[in-house]
């Protein structure tokens, strides 16, 4: 049975459910407790677990993130959550040096069953610099975690749960933008398998990737190529960066011959170069154009309206980029 | 006639001590050698004169208590029961290695007997000390938790964010700070706002102790009531032992920083000598003493050689303990 429900309640299901099968789960962070967490994702946890099993924390993410990793080595699952991304920053040091390498340089003594959350990019808008970011890139770039990218409120859901029963570290990134989005979820317990890419929409003259709120750009311009220039466009959402279903989107580009990567983070040594260059290198023979990338600009995330509506890529951006990519290559079957 | 009336048991006790802190001592005066003669891949990180800390604190310790330090860590490792082979295994990059030759010299490892992977991030073990330490509590386990470190660590605010979480949740954690006087080549006290190392850390409102890291019984009489506390849900502390690095930061450092007459000043107050006149004290012949000291000289010895002639990992173990996530290719 599925219903239609939030992403940011998907979360809280998958969050609950974990609690309740499992005694070794238990989350922490910043005003999750009583309060809820800021964008409502812990809402009624505090009151059915309990401050032991929903701990609010001290602002201090260095702190309660290795605190968190202390705890997976030594035989709990906790779930910690990173108010921002931003905050990341503050604890890469416990993320980075620390969560990723344990198995290895313990020589495999040590597994950390640890899931962080947190969220990203652009929202309502109007959050500034230090508040509206993009990291997925500097976390891909460490070998040793997962990293879960959910766009649709059942990934929210499912990703969320096999990261919790994962036996190694992962990173799932949510999107504050999409908290308040709605899809099916499936109730009860449900798992997404990692690194299975999932295509939203078929299409057969260009392949639009995305990852998280990229998609609804994605999606949105496939409509209007539809419906406008009569393109057709398939549109696949990557839903983990770590590890990557090349395969899928392989047999996707080869098939279409065309192919654009849509982020919203900056586009300097990130994620759309990385899938970019080894979609060129599989599927090179049946490429038609170079396969294009579209990102947030190099620059910091400004405040004022009209400058952050430019920073990110927007719909418009999309279709005048496919445009310009089936000029380069004509579509043989075009409508 | 003799004078004094030896408890056996207690001798033995410190016998044991002094076997171990000759291991200690041995095995880290053949490593300098080894990296002098180029045997050795990497810097090491030695412990000679500090072994009192290690040893007095691990005698402190139950079999299910947990043990945190960092790259300065053989000293730790032996003192806390890993063979010493394994050890040099490490070392040498060897398959046999504690940590099968994935980590070196700054990462030992031994979970069994309660070795977290020691750290070359010289603070980034308080905050996971704490985790373990929760674990224990959630699943109402006896243990406590011990993180040794440098004073230069106490520059690094996770110290301060471990010290506060740790009281917030009354857990059963001990924060073992080794002050040697050098952050790595720099006079700690120059880069330190306070007087002593110990006002860093009673601003958290956590118990603290100081004392003399030189004397093997006085660490053990300074840490044991601190881990008995903290075993009865009394709290974590802070504790700072005064000792002294013998060597260099690590093995090859220019040595300029320090005079040579403040080294042989703290080498009146080797541990080792420290030890050996309170067994004589007590009546313990010397006979015994040396045969000691001989005892883990030939130990160190044949560590040495099995490390030697244990082989490296196979190149086709390359992705062995890796992430699930990791490609076993280029």
């Amino acid at each position: 049975m599925t219903r239609i429900i939030t992403y940011a309640a998907a979360v809280n299901e998958a969050l609950s459910i974990e609690l309740e099968r499992d005694p070794s789960v238990f989350l922490l962070g910043e005003d999750i407790g009583v309060q809820g967490g800021m964008f409502t994702v812990t809402t009624g946890l505090y009151q059915k677990f309990g401050a032991e099993r929903v701990m609010d924390t001290p602002i201090a993410e260095a702190g309660f993130v290795g605190l968190a990793i202390g705890a997976a080595v030594a035989g709990m699952r906790p779930v910690v959550e990173v108010m921002f991304v931003d905050f990341m920053l503050v604890a890469a040091d416990q993320v980075l040096n620390q969560a990723t390498k344990l198995r290895f340089m313990s020589g495999g003594q040590l597994t950390v069953p640890l899931t962080i959350r947190t969220h990203q990019g652009i929202a309502a808008g109007g959050s500034g610099p230090q508040h509206s970011q993009s990291m997925e890139s500097i976390f891909a770039t460490i070998p040793g975690l997962a990293i879960a990218m959910p766009f649709t409120p059942a990934d929210a859901k499912g990703l969320l749960a096999t990261a919790i029963r994962s036996d190694e570290p992962t990173l799932v990134m949510e999107h504050k933008g999409l908290y308040f989005s709605k899809g099916e979820v499936p109730e009860g317990e449900y798992l997404v398998p990692f690194g299975k890419a999932a295509v939203l929409r078929a299409g057969t003259d260009i392949t639009l990737i995305g990852f998280s709120r990229s998609l609804e750009w994605c999606l949105a311009a496939a409509e209007e190529l539809d419906q406008e220039h009569q393109i057709s466009a398939e549109v696949i959402d990557v839903r983990m960066i770590v590890p990557l279903d090349v395969q899928t989107l392989a047999e996707s580009v080869s098939r279409t011959g065309r192919a654009m990567v849509v982020q919203e983070a900056s586009k300097t040594a990130s994620m759309c170069g990385d899938i970019a260059s080894t979609l060129t290198e599989q599927c090179w023979s049946d490429l038609k154009a170079p396969i294009r990338r579209l990102a947030g600009l190099n620059m910091p995330v400004p405040y004022a309206r009209t400058l952050e509506d430019q920073w990110r890529p927007s719909v418009a951006d999309i279709v005048s980029l496919t445009l310009e990519t089936l000029e380069q290559s004509p579509a043989a079957g075009r409508r | 006639m003799q004078t004094t009336t030896a408890d056996p048991q207690a001798e033995n006790k410190l016998l044991d001590s002094l076997y171990t802190m000759w291991l200690i001592r041995a095995s880290q005066e053949r490593c300098e050698q080894l990296f002098r003669d180029a045997k050795v891949r990497g810097a090491m990180h030695l412990y000679s004169g500090q072994e009192a800390v290690a040893v007095g604190t691990c005698n402190a310790l139950n079999e299910s208590d947990r043990l945190l330090f960092t790259y300065r860590g053989h000293g730790w490792a032996l003192a806390r029961g890993m063979p010493p082979e394994a050890m040099f295994g490490e070392l040498f990059g060897r398959e046999s290695g504690c940590s099968h030759g994935r980590g070196g010299s700054k990462h030992m490892s031994d979970w069994s007997r309660g070795i977290f992977p020691s750290n070359a991030i010289v603070a980034a073990n308080l905050p996971i000390a704490n985790g373990i330490a929760l674990a224990a509590v959630r699943k109402k386990e006896s243990r406590v938790v011990v993180t040794a470190f440098g004073e230069g660590a106490t520059n690094q605010g996770v110290m301060h964010e471990a010290l506060a979480q740790a009281v917030i949740w009354n857990l059963p954690v001990i924060f073992a700070c080794e002050n040697n006087l050098y952050a790595e080549v720099t006079p700690a006290h120059e880069m330190r706002p306070t007087a002593e190392v110990v006002d860093l850390a009673s601003g958290a409102g956590i118990e603290t102790a100081v004392c003399d890291g030189m004397d093997v019984a006085a660490v053990e009489a300074t840490v044991g009531p601190l881990v008995d506390r903290a075993r009865r849900g009394e709290g974590p502390a802070f504790v700072e032992l005064k000792t002294y690095r013998f060597r260099g930061h690590m093995t090859g450092d220019f040595k300029t920083y320090r005079s040579e007459d403040e080294i042989a000043e703290w080498k009146k107050r080797d541990p080792l000598i420290v030890l050996s006149d309170r067994l004589r004290e007590s009546g313990v012949t010397e006979e015994r003493i040396v045969a000691t000291q001989r005892r883990a000289e030939f130990a160190v010895k044949d560590a040495e050689e099995a490390a030697w002639n244990s082989p490296e990992p196979a190149p086709e173990s390359m992705y062995e303990y890796t992430s699930s996530w990791a490609e076993p290719k280029r």
